[in-house]
């Protein structure tokens, strides 16, 4: 992140004061015209090596920004993009009035948020515990098993996980109503109780994330200088309290900035979890349809363009506007701490 | 004795927490491979035996059926396995051209547009279109539907790679090398082909390694743009055949198999035997490779 936090800091004030400076330089506009040929020719050849890539943020970043035009209109198919777009008819906040009008709103960014942050509370916790409890195991060789092991779900895709979840909680052969039968309960037709589902959706995203974030937290625990642990047996401290006194403080950095990261994508749910694993069942819309499976039901099932594109929007601002904002929290208390 | 152990605790757990903790991250490492166990045994048990018991780690009966369907009526396996490949390995080096490129360029300090174009690949990391534009763009503008350019070029770049690689140059890579190579008569491209990317192998390796496993466990491009089931890939294929078995036979271009192959068909443990078939790869590989993934986050994340 460092590279980030100096463009912000150091190279926009500066670069934006090479502006000014250029503004009043600017006395003979031919000679300006000039030195901007001669500068382009200076880095022509670094010029040619971000072509490729800027023209894919041209197409793939930059117009679908612009597109989000579409949701101030009645989006109508009308020969090619652009014409399309420019002959859709002005609706101004119709699409977002309409889309705040219905509860689909209400339920998509409740279930959106209350997920994130739940993930986000418990996933920090349980990442930082599982990596203090694998960097203490004695047995570095089994650690090292284990940690295999727990990184596997992050290899695999929401498909394969759908199945592995449906491998439990099929009706008439999963592992689950088993258990259930077991202890003399009813089986349960999982994929139409919405009851159940705030917990399957937690359990499976803590399957999946766990073991790569505690993995990551253990390697920065590894990276910890061993002096300070010294230091801290010197002064008589058992092994908790050097968790607590130690490890715990020197994590703190990478704890902030990954939970920073994960505040800037509150409003984005993982559409793999919300769409695989539920199997799109309709039942459980109300505890599983996020902004993200709401956008894409609008754009691919119910063809509500323009509200689809502008719940996009709405999730694309108010996102924005949540890395800005805590980036700048943090950065009041603790500039190293911030992303940008 | 009893000084020793002592000065030992202040090192180590004692032994009944050494106990719980191997007990806690074991039970959690089995819970995570459990899943996979689950379902390679699945598709190794006799079909009825399934239907009778349903589900189970240690079935009454084991079968290789599943597999053998497979082979003989799985050219859609092939064709998705075949797919699959080919978008992994062209998006992949594509996706390391494109990236590399761009992060040397705006690594480099003489670069006079380098602010700029740095901010044109992070402004993209804090703000969108959303999906409806995109795939607007990629579908009408682009024409990209139905095709393999619709599975590649959506996760060829990712300002985030980019930002981990230029750091990487701007770090690992000292000024000398560039200079010494301009001093040799060498251009920008020969400096950056033979003197920096021989140098950038470890971060090309990382970001490489991050484009294979998005590419191949990639269903959502799929899912938006691909109809014709010639181009499905194997994640997506998987999806397919969530519900039914069909899309497997209706495909299939032996027309000797009708009917009776669909209902003689295995069809939950062929189902499972896919899964199989297409995690295997990644699971045999993924332990030699999971330190690089985690390099690659801590290399974007810590600071100088």
């Amino acid at each position: 992140m460092d590279g980030i936090s100096r463009f912000i800091l150091d190279e926009l004030p500066q670069a934006l004061g090479a502006a000014n400076r250029l503004r009043l330089e600017r006395v003979n506009p031919m000679k300006a015209f000039g030195r901007f040929f001669k500068d382009i020719n200076r880095n022509i050849a670094l010029l040619l090596m971000v072509l490729p890539a800027t023209i894919w943020f041209i197409f793939f970043s930059y117009l679908p920004m612009l597109g989000t035009v579409i949701s101030f209109k009645e989006y109508r198919v009308h020969g090619g993009f652009l014409s399309s777009i420019i002959h859709s008819r002005w609706v101004g906040f119709d699409n977002f009035k309409f889309l705040f009008s219905t509860e689909d709103a209400y339920v998509i960014t409740r279930n959106t948020l209350l997920y994130n942050i739940v993930f986000i509370i418990i996933g920090l916790v349980l990442a930082v515990a599982m990596a203090i409890v694998l960097s203490e195991i004695a047995n570095k060789r089994l650690a090292k098993w284990f940690q295999t092991g727990m990184f596997l779900p992050y290899f695999l895709s929401w498909v394969i996980v759908g199945y592995f979840v449906y491998s439990f909680l099929s009706y008439d052969r999963g592992v689950m109503n088993k258990i259930v039968l077991a202890f003399g309960m009813d089986p349960q037709q999982w994929y139409s109780e919405p009851k159940y589902w705030p917990f399957i959706i937690v359990i499976v995203f803590l399957w999946k994330s766990l073991g790569y974030n505690s993995v990551v937290y253990l390697a920065a625990i590894m990276g910890i200088d061993k002096s300070l642990y010294e230091a801290a047996m010197i002064d008589g401290a058992n092994k908790w309290q050097q968790i607590r006194n130690v490890t715990l403080p020197m994590l703190a950095p990478l704890m902030t900035i990954l939970t920073l990261l994960a505040i800037g994508r509150i409003f984005y749910a993982d559409f793999g979890l919300f769409y695989q694993v539920t199997r799109d069942s309709g039942t459980l819309y109300n505890v599983t349809n996020v902004i993200d499976t709401y956008v894409y039901r609008g754009l691919k099932t119910t063809g509500e363009i323009g509200m689809s594109t502008a719940a996009g929007l709405y999730q694309s601002f108010v996102g924005f506007v949540l890395v800005i904002t805590s980036n700048w929290i943090v950065r009041r208390f603790n500039k190293d701490n911030a992303l940008f | 004795m009893a000084s020793l152990t002592k000065s030992k605790d202040f090192h180590r757990l004692t032994p009944a927490w050494n106990v719980i903790f191997n007990l806690i991250a074991g039970l959690f490492a089995l819970a995570c491979v459990f899943p996979f166990l689950l379902v390679m045994v699945i598709s190794f048990t006799d079909e009825k035996t399934l239907a009778q018991d349903g589900y189970s780690l240690f079935p009454n009966k084991w079968s290789t059926d599943a597999y053998s369907y497979l082979f003989k009526a799985g050219d859609q396996l092939l064709r998705s396995y075949g797919v699959t490949i080919l978008v992994t390995v062209v998006g992949t080096a594509i996706s390391l051209i494109f990236i590399s490129l761009f992060a040397y360029a705006i690594s480099r300090k003489g670069f006079k547009y380098r602010k700029f174009f740095s901010f044109l690949a992070f402004f993209t990391m804090l703000f969108n279109g959303g999906l409806v534009p995109s795939y607007i763009v990629t579908t009408k503008l682009l024409g990209l539907g139905n095709s393999l350019w619709a599975l590649i070029l959506p996760l060829a770049v990712n300002a985030f790679y980019i930002m981990i690689m230029r750091t990487f140059f701007s770090t690992m890579i000292p000024d000398a090398i560039i200079e010494s190579g301009k001093i040799d008569g060498a251009g920008e491209f020969g400096i950056f082909f033979r003197l920096i990317v021989p140098l950038a192998l470890p971060g090309l390796a990382t970001i490489a390694l991050f484009n294979v496993l998005g590419y191949w466990n990639d269903w959502f491009n799929a899912l938006l743009y691909i109809e014709n089931p010639d181009l499905v890939p194997l994640q997506s294929m998987l999806m397919r055949i969530e519900n039914s078995m069909q899309f497997i036979l209706a495909n299939s271009n032996n027309a000797s198999l009708g009917t009776s192959v669909l209902q003689s068909m295995p069809q939950d443990t062929s189902r499972m035997a896919m899964v199989v078939l297409a995690t295997g790869p990644i699971v045999l590989a993924y332990p030699f490779f999971q330190r690089y993934f985690v390099q690659g986050l801590t290399v974007g994340a810590v600071k100088e």
